[in-house]
Formats: structure tokens, C-alpha cells, sequence
């Protein structure tokens, strides 16, 4: 960059010259030469409103002739300075040429102290009994800056209520709140859930909050991380422990495919019998990953880990009962079960176990029993082995897409799916950047799109189909489809998100190919012309349906593919084939890891299968039915990787203790691979590591110690300063590492896509899938706190399909759809596209495209009159 | 229940500002007037004509004084007591007022017919002891003008003439 | 005299739009009309007309910040009016209402814009009716829309309402109020000139400093600056309150002294002697009689540490308790604390808490020192001028008042109760 000299400033900062980029706040650039201004109301995530004045310095202008434009000079030959009439906020001053700028002052120490000092007249200083006390910067900044007594006469004192619930989830104690107004604009400008506001004015300014539930926002919990005091608390943490009890630990979500990098507060409780719990979960800083924020169902399904209903023992059916055996004597008897019915066995794992799990899991079936009938449990979404070619490069940052970029979402709904993706691209969106939205039903992205293509459900394919055919050759036509097509081509840079909504398996496979080529279509003329595929800051990102399903594709947990997409010479069963097989007795054993196919309604009970075993957290409906049940740790309990959507492996570490006599999932695989005449299992996830990234070329530069590697991030948050950023941790046990798609190294040739594309089905009623973020499962279950924010199972229809179907709003419903039934309620809404009833908030993980569904209204249950005798 | 009364008058309205959420406080006044005072309903229709949160208005309702979050009499009397008014008999007014209608301040007549209010300063010094009722200003006022007021307005109400409030007069001239 | 404002007063049905322009109304607007925009502001500036709001800024400067070119600006006329003792712009309003609309006009003309609004406070719904009004006749007249006068030039003007916030006479919680959000203003830079309503270049312009307009463009700079002082020139119009006999507003040429005033509204009620005066409703330093012979001008109570603002002159007779005034003007101060800044928010609460602590008789003579300490850690750090305005009151009392101060504290030690707290009602 050759201007890149005159994009910068200097200034003086109490005596130190410091180089900034224009446009910097006075308070940033104290920042980065680690000088200390304290701040209340200003956060480097939001916009400066100045409110607190905490951190009003001292600023010396240049003073320049008129006449000459030139700098006037003091009698001794320094520059004349203009130091105004006093003191302005650092916050929202943009640092200029030559500015001088003192924070050491003593006006400058009045003014913190006076502030202080104003802020405390109001304040409860019930710091003793204050979730935020030692790590509060009111409390922090008073010892530092503030009078050592109070002038304020306590009867002068307001009272105010110190329990009100925003809603279920976050409380407020108005005496504590210093109305800064972070939560705020948190939740408008950040998150654009308003719902929260002040309310009066002046000293009886508070916080409320009229939605219904409370506080509805998938986000609210990190106000409470940037609140500089105890004013809102999560219900969930509240009066759970002090600050300084916590052990920090640094973890990995989850819950959906962006990997948010977490911090679990764990503590030893009395309450457990002196085990070490999680207190709270909160965010972990990483720019290019969450930055400083997660979603709610991050932070608080954390309490499965600790259920009391987790399995400690391995169990064997003895009797007909499953009994309690020891370890050996469980790894025994799956070993030689397996190895029994090595000719029909198979094995299915779910979309949360680490890479290390599934290494071993793989290398087990492959290698141990020869066998390559291994799948993830549900196949919804397809394209893994399309993302290893056009993912998004590595070093990509989606903080850095701005305008001239563009953002193509299709056939997902990233607030629901992956809630910090949303967030990213709509602002991404603020920023500049082009987004466009392709779905067959509104979503919440669409309010911050420039293009928003809505389809048929059923005709996904042919509108990406007809968006390729635009963006490779500029027909001149004028609609929505063709102006999208163009905005994306002519983008300096295109990151495409796919997923799964209104499509099968198959067409998402399509999708992902389509969307491939979007990215390799070359843009500009003749040798010139670059693809977007391979540049950074572009490329696919698929929209998985649980946590780790990169890694599980990483790995190999497919028939076809073995670990790093090596393609199989003989291709395994796939899941479906696999459930049909037991179902037919074509199979014989079934090994099911972290899975509940009969649970998700994909396997009826367990057929003709004459041994099936389950390695799991929880009594899930399979394992109830298993020959042996294994018990797993879970993801707090141990270390591992876990590979997030943008393909960053990314590790996790053990926060709490075992639970019983639970094991790694990678371990109790190894250990039963050592029984089928494997090796002897590794010592550790570290050497698993290892292993697999010898196997998985694209891992191959990665180790443990580099995935834990950190560079310095902006803004520099976390501890001790914590008033600047809030109480999101420093990253300080690593950033993760991206791997290398292979468009990086040599533009791969675009796929044969389907000529004709299979006619969507029409006529009758018709029923797609939309997804909640709060959807029934096994571990929100267990997280009490979230109960009435999951979503109802419903069936939304149109005003003319419910008076077609003699549905009337409110009905319970029982639709059947395919070889499934769903008990849902009906919502009758005039969105509703005619002819499509959209099912939202029904558990499970069947794949399904638009399909045929009868509906039939439940009669309401019988009242049962209960006579006394 | 706005829409439906005002239609035509709120679209004028909205026309009249490039962004929806500026036509908030003319909506809430308009609210006000059609439901006694801020109420949940209130709230939420506002919110809805103006496509923004009605935490927001809530917010709105919270800091501009003229709004009524809590049900008030027919009638609101809310007399300036700031200190020009102060120097020319306010206090001794908002006393016997007080007095004649039975009522501390604040408080609301049983028949729910009159709620008196002290109110910062109203713009009218020149003319205390004054006060304004439903936004109408009354000036000059003594006990006998008092009287005369309260009668008159008991009288208005019993035969169920009340004049057009002000915002629907204003919105007289959006056809 | 004969009235430049005022002119209702000499003209009956001024407010008529046949009538106005029978008396050579919008003839300015025509003359803007004809002129370049910049000419406008050139001759505005020659005026040297400055904000009758208060600050006194030069108003052809302030339009003349305006961007170039701008696509999209604003003019906002300030009828917020909510100072205590403050009742002039509801006067012209209700009477003479095209004077503003033909000022707020050439305004517009002047900066490029197409849509004024007038910011009425809420509680003035009769004004905001006498300006709806004047502005249908001026559509049908084809003084206001498409095209004004023939000139190419368009322009709507409307009404807009507060609801009761003193605080949104301050420009940008003008703004802020009529974006529909809480009325807190923001703390410039960005000046409303760069960044304003929905963040385009804007202009706020009291009513009276509109009313002015006009009758600049027709007489020319000159004329105008034959009235008044070179640096406070033209008419102002005063508005006068409390202890005296003839409250109400007053249209003077500025440079006539506070004495002069105070006889035009017929001296001290009942015949009592001056004590203070409130020269600029709650928000200026209170004077006292040496003060009166000061000319009315923005610097005239510069050397009594006072300013003229917006010139709203609330008398005081000797009988007058100081700290139960002081106490008035310090409730209205918390009370209209829009609670955005942290100085202001708490310190007029705890400033309120100590005045009502000294005037019932529970007060120390370390509570007259604790509250020069509140005031000095609030001066010059408040986000607005609201809590600046706000301890002037409380410092210029204790400066001038101090025996009165000394008097209830020494009550108090006596185990004397003063007087009940009569305004105790005001929360
Ligand atoms: C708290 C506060 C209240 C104000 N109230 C008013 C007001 O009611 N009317 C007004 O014209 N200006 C008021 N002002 C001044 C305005 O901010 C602004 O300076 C003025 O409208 C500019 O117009 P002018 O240049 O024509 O005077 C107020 C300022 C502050 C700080
Ligand atoms: S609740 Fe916390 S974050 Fe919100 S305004 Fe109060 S102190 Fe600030
Ligand atoms: S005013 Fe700058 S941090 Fe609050």
C-alpha cells in the first residue's frame, strides 16, 4: 500500500508519539500504546455516545496561522498548542495531526474522581453480595481513581428494585445500573433486537423491556458480559459464585458449525459434593471467529455436562436388563460382538464428537473390522467434499468483508441455524457489502439484504440454477435474479452459505456444486480474469446441523470418503442403507457413537439387529434399547478439536472432572481397536492429533501446540481491563487453524451439474422443514433455564390451506409426511405461502425436501372423570 | 383500533416524514387520546403503525412527560408551579385546588372526572396562576375562574360534547 | 415603537395569510427568491443576526456551514420553548405565524432544503393549530409545495410535536426527538450542520431568530443594524415574569439596560423593592441590582458573570426566600435531566437533594460548601448545556445570598424547622 503513510496520524500521548490510522478516537489510540483512559459508556464494539465522561482528558491542538497555514511556534521553538477551554471525552474525539493529549493530569484524575464519586451517590455498594464484585470496573476504577469517602448523605439515597427479571433469562438490579446504555445499544445496533430501552429520565433513567418473553433476543446474554457492573445478571449465574473462585478454561460451542470460542467458569460446589462445576459460559475473544459475542444457547445448554441422569458406567444387557459391568469386561464383549459380525456391521456417529473421536472411530470400522459402512447419523446436508474444494480460503476474516463484497446466503437461515454468522453478515451488510438472500421463506437476514430472492419452495435449485446461468453471461435482463447474479460477479470478494431448508440431501449436494461454480466463474477478460474461489476473503461455507460435521467429513465419516477426502475404492453403507439394514436383518451389528437415530425418529426401534451398541451421554432412546451402553465424556470433561464450517480446527480443554467412570469417545474406540488387533491406543488427544494429521492432508501442518497459538487481536479486551471490553475472556490458548482448500493452491475445473433438474413436486399440501434455534433435543433438555423459549413444535398454513384442510388456528395437528408424524399446533398466518405448511420446532433429524404431508386435527383429549368410591 | 379510525389521516402523517419512527410522538399523543392514557394496547399498536419495538415506545412513553402511563381522569389539570408561575400565587392555586376537588396531587377524582398534576414550566408566566387541561391552556386563573371551569367541564361531559382534541384538529388539515 | 415581531400588536389578523401579505408578507421571500443562495446568506450574515435561542451564534454563519450541494438537508424551526419563564415563540406563533414560515422558507431556500419542520413543544397545541393553519393557506396560495412563487423552488413545511421534555430545545435532542427516539442529545462533534436529522446536514433556528428574517431581506443588513448595539443588533423581543406589575413580552432594540425593562413592565409588583433577577429564565446566573443598569445584549452581563440567553427576565421582590427560589429552579433542573451524561444526571438529583436539605431546616454550613463542590465537579463536564445551566442558579445564589444560606443552616443548628417545604409537590 503506498499511501498507506498518509492513512496515518501522529499524535502525543502524555509525552509518547504514537502512529495511528485516521479516523481513530483519541481513546483507541491511548489503547494501543497500552495507556489507560477509563471508559463506562464506551465499548470498542459500539458507537460513542460520550454519556459517562469518565474519560474526558486533556487536548492540545496545533495552533495554526492563518495566513501561512503553518504551525505557530512558542517562544522556545515548540509548537503552540491550543488547549481549548478543558476537557473533552476521549471516546468520541478523533485523534488528529499533531494533536497533544494529556491523561495524567490532575484535572484529569478530578474529573475521574468527580465522576466516580456522581456514579456512587446512586449506587447500592453492595459489592459484597454483587456477581460482578472483583470483576467490576466501577469497584476496580473507585479504588483506583475514586474519594476514599462518600459525601453523599445515604437518606439522600434512591432504593430501587434489585430483582427484576427482563424475562426469565437476565435480571436487572436497577440501584446497581450506572446507565452507561451498552446493553442498549448492544441489542439495537449490534444484535437489532431493540428490546430493551430506557425508561424516564434523568436519575430515575432504567432499563425495560416490553417484549413477551422478556428480553427476546437469542443474544441477551452478553449484555451482562459488557454491563461494567452487576446490574444485569444471567438467572443462570446470579449469586452462583465470586469472580475470583472461577477457573477459567478455554473451550470450543458446540452447537452449531461456527465454532464460537468459549470460556467455562467452573468452581468446586458444595452442592455437587465438591465437584468442580461449569458456573457460566461466556465468550472467548476471536475476531475471526466470534468476535467477543456468542448466542444464548451457547452460554447457557452447558447443563447437560453436569445432569445427574448421565451414564457413569458401561452397561450390558444381562436378562433382558442392562446391568453394570466393568470397563474390560464391556470392551471385551463389543470387541467380540463386533468382530462376529464383521461382515455385517456398521457403525453411525453424530455431528458434536471431536476429530479425534472420529479418527478412531473410522480407523476402528476400516482398519479393525474392514469394514467401510460408517455415516453420520443424519444426512441433511451435503457438500463436504465441495467445501474441501471451494471453502472459504484460509485467513479469511468475514469482520473484513465491506462494500464492494459480496455475501450469497441460499437456502438457510443463519439466525436460527448458526446465530454468529447471521450477525457477521448483517453487518457485514452495514459495512457495505452486498448480501443476498435465497430462500423459499422469509428469514430474518432479509431485512439487512440487498437482494432477496424468494422461490417456490421446492424450486431452490432452478432459481441457483438460473442465478449461474445470469452470472455467467450478462444477459441484460433487468429482474431480481439477474441484478443478484451481476452484484455477486462483479464483487472484489464472494463468500456463498448454503444449507438445507426446503431441499433433500440430493439437492443439496447440487447446491453445493452450483455454488461451487458461482465461485469458479472467472471474472474480468481474457488471462486477467481470477475466479473468487481461492481468494481470501471468498469461498463456500456450509451451514452444518451440528457442531463438528466439518470434522466428521474431515475425517472420513462416509461411505465414500476416507479421512481428508480420499475417495474409497468401494464405497460403504450410507446411513440410510445402514437403518435398512437393520430394519431387514441384512445387518447385524450396529455400533452407535454420540447418536440417537431411533430418538430422531430414523431408525424404528432396533429392527433385526442382532447386537447393537451405543456409546453416549444419556439413556437416549437407542441406548435404551442397546445390547451394551457405553458411557462417554462429554466436551467438558476432556480435551479434543473440533473443525468449525470455515474449516478452523480449533481446540478445547478438559474443565471439569469426570463424570464416573465415563471415557473419551476416542479412547473407549482405540481401546476396543486394540481388541480387534489395533494398535495400542495413544496416550493422549495430542497423539491422536498427531496420527491424524499424518492421515489428513489437510491437517498436516497442524499440531496441538500451533492450534493453541495466539496473535494479538483488536480491540485488546478481557482482563484486568475489563471496564474497556467487558468480561469476554482474553484468547489466550489459541486461535485455531484453517486448513487449505484446494482452490488456494490450483483452480479445480467446475462440476458437471444435472441437466435437467428433477421437477418439484406440486399439487396438494405440501410440508417443509424450518429451523428454531430452540429446538427440542437431548442436551437443551436439560438446561431448565431455556424451557419456555423452545419452540413449540407448529405447522404453519395458509389461510386457504387451513380452510382447505379444516384447520382451524390453534389446532393440534398430527401431519404425516413421508413414513413421520409430527404433533404440532397449527398457526394459521397469512405469510404462509398457499400450498406449503412450514413445520418449525419438531425435533429430529430427517432429511426432507418439500413433501407431501395429510393433516388431520387431534381431538382434544378426553377428559377423564375420576369418581370416588 | 387507530388504523381503523384514523386510516387515512395516519398515512397522511407518515407521508410526511422520510423515516416512519418520526412520527411517533404524533402517535402517541393520537393513542393517548383514543385510550385514556399509554396502555399495553396503546403501546403496541404505535409500535406497530410505526414498525419499530414497543419497548421502544415504552421507552418514549417513560421520558416525555405528557404521556400517561397509568390511567387518568377525564380531565387532567395540570397546573405549572415552576418558579414564574410560583412568584405569582401557583403553590397557594395548586392548594386550593386541591382543596375544591378533594384530591391530593396527583390524585384522581372518584368519578374519574378530573386528575390534578403539577407540571414544570408551561410557557405562559405572564398569565399565572395557569394550568393546561388536555392540552388546552387556561390562564389568569383565580378560585372563581377555577369554579367556573370545573363546572363548565362537568357540564361538557355530562352531555357528551367534548370539543375534537387538538391532534385531531390538526389532523383535520391532512386530508 | 412600532413592532419588527410583534407585529400582531399593531395589525389585527396579522395571522391571515390576505392580511400578512397586504403588510408586505413574504415580499422577503420573493426578494430571496430572485437572489442566489449564497447572496441570501451573505446578506443574513451582513445582518449580523444572531441566535435568539440563547447562544446567540451567528445565523447566516451557521447556514453558511451548511455543505454545498447537499442532496438532502434540513431546517428545523425550535418551538420547543420549555425555559422557564420563556413564552415569547408561542406569542409569535399563535399571532404572526408566517413571519416564521417566511423566514423558516427562505432558510430552506438559503441551505438547499425541502422539508422544515417546526419542532412545537406538546404543549403548545394552539400554536401548533394557528401554524397549521398559516401553512394551508400558504399551499393554497402556492407560497409552500411545488414550485413556490413561480420560482422552481419547492418546499413543505410541518408541524412536528414534543411531549414534554425541556431538554429537546437543545438542537440535538431536537433532532433526536423528531427521529422518534428518546429526546437525549448528543454529545458534537458531529455539529448538526455535517450530521443531522437522519443524519443530513441540518439547521436549527429558533423561531423568533426566523421571525427575523424576513424583515432583514426586505430592509436590508443596514436597517437592522440601525437598531440595537453592533454586536447585539435588532429587535429582541423580552420576556417578562414574576414580581412585577405588567408581566408579559416585550419587543425592544437590544442595548436598552435591565433597569429600563424592568420599568416598561411597571417596576416591582405592589411597590416592593428589587432583589434579583433571572435574566435568562432558570439557566443563567442570577444578578442582582447592580446589574440593572447592564444593557440587554449577549455581553452586557458579562461582567456580572451572567448572560442575556434567551432573554426571559423572571423578577424577584425583597420578600423573596433565595434558597426556596434557587430550590425551584433546581428541581426543574433534575426533573428535566434527560439523565444521558453522568454529571448531570446525578448531580442535579444530589444539587436537589442538598437545597431541599438546607430550605427544610435539616441543612449544615458544610452543605453550602458540598454544593459549590457538586456544581465545580459538574462544570464544564456535562454532555449539554442543560447541566451547565443547571448550577448557575445554585452558584450565583450562594454568591449573592450567602446571609440566606448562613440564616437556615444556623435555624437549623437551632433546632428550628423553616418553613414546610412548599413546592415538595414537584417531582
Ligand atoms: C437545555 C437546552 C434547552 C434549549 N431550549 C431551547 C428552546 O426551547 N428554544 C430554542 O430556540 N433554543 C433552545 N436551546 C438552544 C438550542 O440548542 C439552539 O442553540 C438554538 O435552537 C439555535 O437556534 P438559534 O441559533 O436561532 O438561536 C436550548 C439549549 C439547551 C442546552
Ligand atoms: S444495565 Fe449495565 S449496561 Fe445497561 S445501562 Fe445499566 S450499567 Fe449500563
Ligand atoms: S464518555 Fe467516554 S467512555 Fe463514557
Amino acid at each position: 500500500m503506498s499511501d498507506q503513510k498518509s492513512d496515518m496520524i501522529s499524535l502525543t500521548i502524555d509525552g509518547k508519539e504514537v502512529s495511528v490510522p485516521k479516523g481513530t478516537l483519541v481513546i483507541e489510540a491511548a489503547k494501543s500504546i497500552e495507556t489507560d483512559i477509563p471508559v463506562f459508556c464506551y465499548h470498542p464494539k459500539l458507537e460513542s455516545i460520550g454519556a459517562c465522561r469518565l474519560c474526558m482528558v486533556e487536548i492540545g491542538l496545533p495552533v495554526i496561522d492563518r495566513a501561512t497555514g503553518e504551525k505557530v511556534l512558542e517562544a522556545d521553538g515548540s509548537v503552540k498548542l491550543n488547549f481549548g477551554k478543558g476537557q473533552v471525552t476521549s471516546c468520541t474525539t478523533v485523534a488528529t495531526e499533531g494533536m497533544v493529549v494529556r491523561t495524567l493530569t490532575d484535572g484529569v484524575k478530578k474529573t475521574r474522581a468527580d465522576m466516580l464519586e456522581f456514579l456512587l451517590t446512586s449506587h447500592p455498594l453492595d459489592c459484597p453480595v454483587c456477581d460482578k464484585g472483583g470483576e467490576c470496573p466501577l469497584q476496580d476504577l473507585t479504588m483506583v481513581y475514586g474519594h476514599d469517602v462518600s459525601r453523599m448523605d445515604f437518606r439522600d439515597k434512591i432504593r430501587l428494585d434489585k430483582r427484576v427479571p427482563l424475562g426469565e433469562l437476565i435480571v436487572l438490579d436497577k440501584e446497581r445500573c450506572i446507565q452507561c446504555a451498552r446493553c442498549i445499544r448492544f441489542q439495537d445496533e449490534v444484535v437489532d433486537d431493540p428490546v430493551i430501552q430506557f425508561h424516564m429520565r434523568g436519575r430515575r433513567l432504567e432499563i425495560v423491556t416490553f417484549s413477551d418473553p422478556g428480553f427476546d433476543s437469542y443474544w441477551s446474554g452478553n449484555t451482562t458480559d459488557i454491563c461494567p457492573v452487576g446490574a444485569l445478571t444471567t438467572t443462570d449465574f446470579r449469586f452462583g459464585a465470586r469472580p475470583w473462585e472461577l477457573n477459567p478454561v478455554a473451550s470450543i460451542c458446540t452447537h452449531c458449525p461456527v465454532g464460537c470460542n468459549i470460556t467455562m467458569d467452573t468452581r468446586r460446589e458444595a452442592a455437587s459434593g465438591g465437584r468442580r462445576v461449569i458456573k457460566r459460559i461466556s465468550p472467548r475473544q476471536n475476531e475471526a471467529v466470534n468476535e467477543i459475542w456468542i448466542c444464548d444457547k451457547g452460554r447457557f445448554v452447558h447443563h447437560h455436562a453436569d445432569a445427574s441422569d448421565r451414564l457413569t458406567q458401561p452397561l450390558v444387557r444381562r436378562d433382558g436388563r442392562l446391568e453394570p459391568v466393568s470397563w474390560d469386561d464391556a470392551l471385551d464383549f463389543v470387541a467380540q460382538k463386533l468382530q462376529q459380525h464383521k461382515d455385517a456391521v456398521a457403525g453411525i456417529a453424530g455431528g458434536r464428537l471431536s476429530n479425534e473421536d472420529y479418527f478412531e472411530f473410522q480407523r476402528l470400522f476400516r482398519e479393525g473390522l474392514g469394514s467401510g459402512n460408517i455415516d453420520l447419523v443424519e444426512r441433511r446436508l451435503a457438500g463436504g467434499d465441495v467445501v474441501a474444494q471451494v471453502g472459504i480460503t484460509r485467513g479469511s476474516n468475514l469482520l473484513d468483508l465491506k462494500k464492494g463484497d459480496a455475501v450469497l446466503v441460499a437456502a438457510t437461515n443463519l439466525h436460527e441455524e448458526a446465530p454468529v454468522w447471521w450477525l457477521r453478515v448483517k453487518q457485514a451488510a452495514e459495512r457495505g457489502a452486498t448480501v443476498v438472500v435465497l430462500n423459499a421463506v422469509e428469514t430474518r437476514l432479509d431485512k439487512h439484504a440487498t437482494h432477496v430472492i424468494r422461490y417456490e419452495p421446492g424450486t431452490g435449485l432452478k432459481a441457483v440454477a438460473d442465478l449461474l446461468t445470469y452470472a455467467r453471461v450478462d444477459t441484460g435482463a433487468a429482474n431480481d435474479l439477474a441484478t443478484a447474479a451481476a452484484a455477486l460477479m462483479n464483487a472484489e470478494n464472494l463468500v456463498a452459505f448454503y444449507g438445507a431448508e426446503g431441499l433433500t440431501y440430493q439437492e443439496t449436494d447440487t447446491l453445493a456444486r452450483m455454488l461451487a461454480n458461482l465461485l469458479l466463474l472467472k471474472q474480468g477478460e481474457g488471462d486477467a480474469a481470477v475466479a473468487h474461489a481461492g481468494r481470501v476473503n471468498s469461498g463456500l461455507i456450509p451451514v452444518w446441523s451440528s457442531g463438528n460435521m466439518q470434522g466428521a467429513w474431515d475425517l472420513g465419516i462416509h461411505p465414500a470418503y476416507g479421512p481428508g477426502y480420499r475417495v474409497l475404492a468401494e464405497p460403504g453403507l450410507g446411513a440410510a442403507d445402514i437403518y435398512a439394514g437393520a430394519a431387514d436383518g441384512s445387518l447385524k451389528a450396529l455400533f452407535v457413537v454420540g447418536a440417537d437415530p431411533v430418538g430422531d425418529g430414523l431408525m424404528v426401534d432396533r429392527g433385526k439387529l442382532a447386537f447393537l451398541v451405543v456409546q453416549e451421554l444419556f439413556m437416549s432412546e437407542t441406548a435404551a434399547l442397546a445390547d451394551v451402553v457405553l458411557p462417554a465424556q462429554s466436551w467438558a470433561e476432556r480435551e479434543g478439536t473440533f473443525t468449525s464450517g470455515e474449516r478452523r480446527v480449533q481446540r478445547y480443554f478438559p474443565a471439569i472432572p469426570v463424570m464416573g467412570e465415563a471415557r473419551p469417545d476416542w479412547q473407549i474406540l482405540a481401546q476396543i481397536g486394540e481388541r480387534v488387533g489395533l494398535a495400542k491406543p495413544p496416550f493422549a488427544e495430542g497423539l491422536v492429533f498427531k496420527e491424524l494429521a499424518k492421515a489428513v492432508t489437510p491437517y498436516k501442518d497442524m499440531t496441538y501446540q500451533t492450534l493453541a497459538c495466539v496473535e494479538p487481536q483488536w480491540p485488546v479486551i478481557g482482563s484486568p481491563d475489563y471496564y474497556y471490553g467487558g468480561t469476554a475472556h482474553r484468547n489466550s490458548q489459541g486461535l485455531g487453524q484453517q486448513w487449505a482448500s484446494a482452490a488456494e493452491t490450483s483452480v479445480p475445473a467446475p462440476y458437471d451439474l444435472p441437466v435437467e433438474l428433477e421437477p418439484a413436486e406440486t399439487g396438494g399440501f405440501r410440508v417443509m422443514r424450518i429451523p428454531a434455534l430452540y429446538t427440542d433435543g437431548m442436551l437443551i433438555d436439560h438446561t431448565e433455564l431455556l424451557d419456555e423459549r423452545i419452540a413449540p413444535p407448529t405447522l404453519f398454513l395458509s389461510p386457504a390451506d387451513a380452510e382447505a384442510l379444516a384447520v382451524a388456528d390453534g389446532d393440534e395437528l398430527d401431519v404425516v409426511a413421508g413414513d413421520e408424524t409430527f404433533e404440532v399446533g397449527a398457526v394459521v398466518s397469512e405469510s404462509a405461502t398457499p400450498g406449503v405448511g412450514l413445520l418449525r420446532g419438531v425435533p429430529g433429524r430427517r432429511p426432507m425436501g418439500v413433501i407431501p404431508a395429510t393433516v388431520s386435527v387431534r381431538a382434544p383429549a378426553e377428559m377423564v372423570v375420576v369418581v370416588a368410591d | 383500533m387507530l388504523r381503523e379510525k384514523y386510516g387515512k389521516e395516519i398515512d397522511a402523517l407518515l407521508a410526511r416524514f422520510p423515516e416512519k419512527k418520526s412520527a411517533v410522538l404524533h402517535l402517541m399523543h393520537l393513542a393517548q387520546n383514543e385510550y385514556g392514557h399509554m396502555s399495553d394496547e396503546a403501546i403496541r399498536e404505535v409500535a406497530e403503525i410505526c414498525e419499530i419495538d414497543p419497548t421502544h415506545v415504552l421507552g418514549l412513553a417513560g421520558f416525555y412527560t405528557l404521556y400517561y402511563e397509568e390511567p387518568v381522569g377525564k380531565y387532567v389539570l395540570e397546573v405549572c408551579n415552576d418558579l414564574a408561575c410560583a412568584l405569582r400565587g401557583s403553590e397557594e392555586f395548586v392548594e386550593m385546588a386541591s382543596r375544591k376537588l378533594d384530591i391530593p396531587v396527583d390524585g384522581t377524582t372518584n368519578d374519574g372526572m378530573f386528575t390534578l398534576k403539577t407540571v414544570m414550566c408551561l410557557g405562559a408566566c405572564d398569565r399565572a396562576p395557569m394550568l393546561q387541561c388536555n392540552l388546552k391552556f387556561y390562564e389568569n386563573l383565580d378560585e372563581a375562574k377555577f369554579d367556573n371551569m370545573i363546572a363548565m367541564l362537568r357540564m361538557k361531559a355530562e352531555q357528551g360534547d367534548d370539543e375534537p382534541s387538538v391532534v385531531e384538529r390538526i389532523f383535520s388539515y391532512m386530508k | 415603537m412600532e413592532h419588527v415581531l410583534l407585529r400582531h400588536r399593531d395589525i389585527p389578523n396579522l395571522k391571515k395569510l390576505e392580511v400578512y401579505r397586504e403588510h408586505g408578507g413574504y415580499e422577503g421571500l420573493k426578494k430571496a427568491l430572485s437572489m442566489t443562495p449564497a447572496e441570501v446568506i451573505e446578506i443574513v450574515k451582513a445582518s449580523n443576526l444572531r441566535g435568539r435561542g440563547g447562544a446567540g451564534f451567528g445565523t447566516g454563519v451557521k447556514w453558511s456551514f451548511i455543505p454545498k450541494n447537499a442532496p438532502e438537508t434540513y431546517v428545523l424551526i425550535n418551538t420547543d420553548e420549555s425555559e422557564m419563564g420563556t413564552f415569547k415563540d408561542r406569542e409569535l406563533t399563535e399571532n404572526n405565524p408566517h413571519q416564521i414560515i417566511e423566514g423558516a422558507l427562505i432558510a430552506a431556500y438559503a441551505i438547499g432544503c425541502h422539508k422544515v419542520f417546526n419542532y412545537m413543544r406538546g404543549e403548545f397545541m394552539d400554536a401548533a393549530y394557528a401554524f397549521e393553519e398559516a401553512l394551508q393557506e400558504c399551499r393554497e396560495a402556492g407560497i409552500l409545495g411545488d414550485n413556490i412563487l413561480g420560482s422552481g423552488f419547492s418546499c413543505e413545511m410541518y408541524t412536528h410535536f414534543g411531549a414534554g421534555a425541556y431538554i429537546c430545545g437543545e438542537e440535538t435532542a431536537l433532532i433526536e426527538s423528531l427521529a422518534g427516539n428518546l429526546g437525549q442529545p448528543w454529545s458534537k462533534p458531529p455539529f448538526p450542520a455535517i450530521e443531522g436529522l437522519y443524519k443530513k446536514p441540518t439547521v436549527v433556528n429558533n423561531t423568533e431568530t426566523l421571525a427575523n428574517v424576513p424583515m432583514i431581506l426586505i430592509n436590508g443588513p443596514d436597517w437592522y443594524k440601525s437598531m440595537g448595539t453592533p454586536q447585539s443588533p435588532g429587535p429582541k423581543i423580552v420576556c417578562i415574569s414574576g414580581h412585577v406589575e405588567r408581566p408579559g413580552n416585550y419587543e425592544v432594540h437590544m442595548g436598552v439596560t435591565y433597569r429600563e425593562l424592568l420599568e416598561m413592565a411597571g417596576g416591582i409588583r405592589g411597590g416592593k423593592k428589587f432583589k434579583a433577577l433571572f435574566p435568562s429564565g432558570g439557566s443563567g446566573p442570577i444578578v442582582v441590582d447592580d446589574a440593572l443598569g447592564a444593557p440587554l445584549t449577549y455581553e452586557g452581563l458579562t461582567p456580572f458573570d451572567s448572560v442575556m440567553g434567551s432573554a426571559s427576565l423572571v423578577f424577584l421582590d425583597e420578600d423573596t426566600d433565595m434558597v426556596w427560589a434557587t430550590l425551584k429552579v433546581i428541581e426543574f433542573f433534575r426533573h428535566e435531566s434527560c439523565g444521558k451524561c453522568t454529571p448531570c444526571r446525578e448531580g442535579t438529583f444530589w444539587l436537589d437533594r442538598v437545597v431541599q436539605r438546607i430550605y427544610d431546616g435539616r441543612g449544615t454550613e458544610a452543605d453550602i460548601r458540598l454544593l459549590q463542590s457538586i456544581a465545580g465537579g459538574m462544570k464544564g463536564k456535562c454532555l449539554c448545556a442543560l447541566g451547565e445551566f443547571s448550577i448557575s442558579p445554585i452558584l450565583s445564589s450562594i454568591v449573592h445570598f450567602l446571609p440566606e444560606y448562613k440564616a437556615k443552616v444556623a435555624a437549623a443548628k437551632g433546632g428550628k424547622v423553616a418553613q414546610p417545604a412548599a413546592a415538595a409537590a414537584v417531582r
